[in-house]
């Protein structure tokens, strides 16, 4: 059987040719490399997708050159998966010595690149993970997405005060949902309503309906949830199915669920949603209806949505952060550039807390409605400058 | 009178000539310990393909020698990550501890399972491993409070290898300690397959009524054969989970079992080296097809798997192995001829 002998060889060969191709010199220009991991294949491919659309976007439109020096993109998919996000990380700071770590589709994620952004002392820009205590978990994570209980909060104000007495919520069973779960809780309960349930679905394959007969058989005026965004078109198909909407239960959503990338395929049965979140599409300001448009011809037609917006902003703090510094990239330098700063995104006024290195953002209330024949969340009241409420509340 | 060559002689003489080191083998690992030295900024993915190949050395203990076919061997690494990071997070860090709780754990869940495997044909040891993987994924994902459930298990702080050798950000310590940990337990499945309980395992693979028949225990020496390879798919995940300090439910999803199920194809069963070989062409023409199309790489592994089990695999090796033929014949006998 000479020819598995042959593989043996054959492995010497590809060993004997990676020996020889080395590791990467370092570039005469000395650019400021920026490696930007996102799952780009797997369940979880479309917030890569918004976000790689977006931050290419940002670079088309203000030049890839910055405070003198030019700024390179080097992509990598993680496929979602924790272990590979890591190696990916590990990979572009001591092999491509990129002076940033962007991008993190998800908690788990951000989570397990965050030791390699500390020991390598590299800023992690986190654009689309939402648990609240990502940032805690390295001094070099600065955020531009926003938190789940950021979201939240103002909804269940919203709640309290528009004569809802009693909700039932229902989130996805990992970190961002047990988040939100607990922040609607404790403000609606001080706000005087009650909570008759409380449910949690499985993140793999969700499957609602019992948890929505559960939730008919409470009767309570409002039906609060939470899930992550792709599931949201999921929820709300089962949720007209079992006529929940005819027996007059309200659904409170946190925006996720009515994802501007997805809302338009869901159809009537979103309509009058009540959600809460710091973007949508149809933002009314001049800034966004710019970034709405040339993001529709970069992207090939796709609506931006909230993810789309976090890799936009996070390009946009990294350059301003590199103008402060004159150039300079070392880590400890570019996250204290970035702490304090504040500027005017596509979705309002934001600024990062220096306390915290989270975003801080207005929060909208929403409500779906039919405009030029798309569906959209369209903003009816602003909740200004919210900070994470979880990281606020600790001493 | 003696016999001049009785039976036993001969049987043990061939053993011990098939048993024997050949130079490229000697060779092959020659090379991988020089990686250690000669490709800084290579450590972490070679790290990744020691795993991947301890893992697959272990499927190919049940799929290669015994004829066992298991689609969730993942179950063990899985189990072998979250038992080595577990302790790691509560207070004991010396990773080879580690790695032998971690074998232990997996081989106690491999024994009490291996009598559901060992039960039916084919298709229902498919069936039944996979059920395995999944139960264990969601008991993992539901103990969220051990754990970490979805979010993965966090805070994991290793301790110095033996004491003395620290990880590092390259991963040069990641790799060595791979790599060590790989060395000594091929040397130790090369030891048993060359055994007569190895020779007792090809036999019930090729004929297990056959073999029964002889007076081969079969259902004992399966039992022992997916003990051991569920202990080694442990010590794999218990490397995985110590070297990037992290562990997710990922380890047991089913994606792991196909993954390395494809490797074994790539690399060939039943000697040992195929998922040796297998895991490094698989780590490395992925790693290099994500590096040039991050969206599309699916596409490209897809297609060259298709080709690769259309055309066959001896096929493609003997095409591309045809300038070396003069070299080829002075490596050795392989342990059986397909």
């Amino acid at each position: 059987m000479v020819d598995r002998r042959s593989v043996v060889v054959g492995a010497a060969a590809v060993l004997a040719g990676m020996a020889m191709a080395g590791p990467l010199p370092a570039a005469a220009a000395d650019p400021v490399r920026v490696g930007l991991i996102l799952p780009l294949s797997g369940p979880f491919a479309s917030t890569g997708r918004q976000i790689e659309t977006a931050v290419r976007l940002y670079m088309e439109q203000h030049g890839s050159q910055v405070a003198g020096r030019p700024v390179e993109l080097v992509v990598r998919d993680d496929t979602g998966t924790a272990d590979l996000t890591k190696r990916l990380a590990q990979e572009l700071v001591v092999r491509d010595r990129v002076a940033v770590l962007a991008g993190f589709g998800l908690t788990p994620l951000a989570l397990a690149a965050a030791p390699i952004a500390t020991q390598g002392q590299v800023p992690q820009i986190v654009m689309s993970a939402a648990t609240s205590i990502i940032t805690e978990q390295s001094p070099f994570i600065v955020r531009t997405s926003f938190t789940a209980a950021q979201a939240t909060v103002p909804l269940a104000d919203w709640a309290a005060g528009n004569g809802i007495r009693s909700v039932v919520t229902l989130v996805t069973d990992y970190a961002p949902g047990i988040d939100t779960e607990a922040a609607f809780k404790s403000r609606f309960t001080a706000a005087g309503g009650t909570v008759a349930g409380e449910l949690r679905v499985p993140l793999r394959n969700p499957d609602f309906a019992p948890f929505l007969q559960k939730a008919a058989d409470l009767k309570p005026d409002a039906l609060f949830v939470f899930v992550p965004s792709g599931v949201g078109a999921q929820f709300m198909k089962q949720f007209a199915e079992r006529g929940l909407a005819q027996a007059g239960m309200t659904v409170l959503a946190e925006g996720s669920v009515t994802d501007d990338d997805l809302l338009n395929g869901m159809g009537d049965v979103a309509l009058g949603v009540v959600s809460s979140h710091h973007y949508s599409a149809a933002h009314d300001s001049p800034g966004n209806k710019a970034f709405v448009d040339a993001f529709r011809k970069a992207g090939g037609g796709a609506r931006p949505n909230f993810m789309a917006v976090g890799g936009y902003d996070g390009m946009h703090l990294l350059y301003e952060a590199l103008k402060k510094t004159g150039g300079a990239s070392d880590g400890p330098a570019l996250v204290e550039a970035m702490k304090g700063m504040s500027w005017t995104s596509p979705r309002g006024p934001v600024s990062i807390d220096p306390e915290t290195r989270d975003i801080v953002q207005n929060i909208y209330i929403r409500r779906v409605e039919r405009v030029n024949g798309e569906l959209h969340n369209v903003e009816f009241a602003t909740i200004p400058a919210v900070k994470d409420p979880v990281k606020a509340a600790k001493p | 009178m003696t016999i001049p060559h009785p039976p036993a002689t001969r049987v043990t003489a061939a053993l011990a000539r098939r048993g024997r080191w050949r130079l490229p083998e000697v060779a092959f690992w020659a090379l991988a310990l020089a990686a250690l030295f000669l490709l800084p900024g290579r450590y972490l993915i070679l790290n990744e393909i020691a795993i991947l190949a301890l893992f697959a050395l272990s499927l190919d203990l049940l799929l290669g020698y015994s004829g066992i076919v298991s689609l969730g061997h993942a179950a063990f690494f899985g189990l072998g990550a979250y038992t080595a990071g577990l302790l790691a997070r509560h207070g004991v860090a010396e990773p080879v501890v580690g790695l032998f709780a971690a074998a232990g754990a997996a081989a106690l869940v491999g024994f009490a399972t291996s009598f559901l495997v060992l039960r039916g044909s084919d298709l229902t040891r498919i069936m039944v491993t996979i059920g395995v993987a999944l139960v264990l994924g969601e008991i993992a994902n539901r103990m969220a409070w051990l754990t970490g459930g979805a979010d993965g298990l966090q805070g994991i702080v290793m301790g110095p290898v033996l004491g003395t050798f620290e990880f590092d950000l390259w991963g040069q310590t990641a790799y060595g300690y791979s790599l060590a940990v790989l060395f000594v337990l091929f040397l130790l499945a090369r030891r048993i397959v060359h055994s007569p309980f190895g020779l007792s395992l090809c036999a019930i693979r090729d004929n297990p009524l056959r073999a029964a028949a002889v007076g081969i225990p079969v259902g004992g020496r399966l039992v022992a054969v997916y003990t051991l390879a569920a202990a080694y798919a442990g010590v794999a995940g218990a490397l995985l989970a110590q070297t990037t300090q992290f562990v997710s439910l990922d380890v047991l999803e089913f994606h792991r079992s196909a993954d390395v199920l494809l490797v074994l194809i790539i690399g060939g069963t039943g000697y040992l080296y195929g998922g040796i070989i297998g895991a490094v062409l698989f780590r490395l023409v992925q790693d290099e097809l994500a590096n040039l199309t991050p969206q599309y790489w699916y596409f490209w592994v897809g297609l060259i798997l298709v080709v690769l089990v259309l055309v066959g695999r001896e096929r493609v090796v003997a095409t591309l192995a045809a300038p070396f033929a003069g070299l080829l014949r002075r490596f050795g006998r392989p342990v059986r001829e397909a």
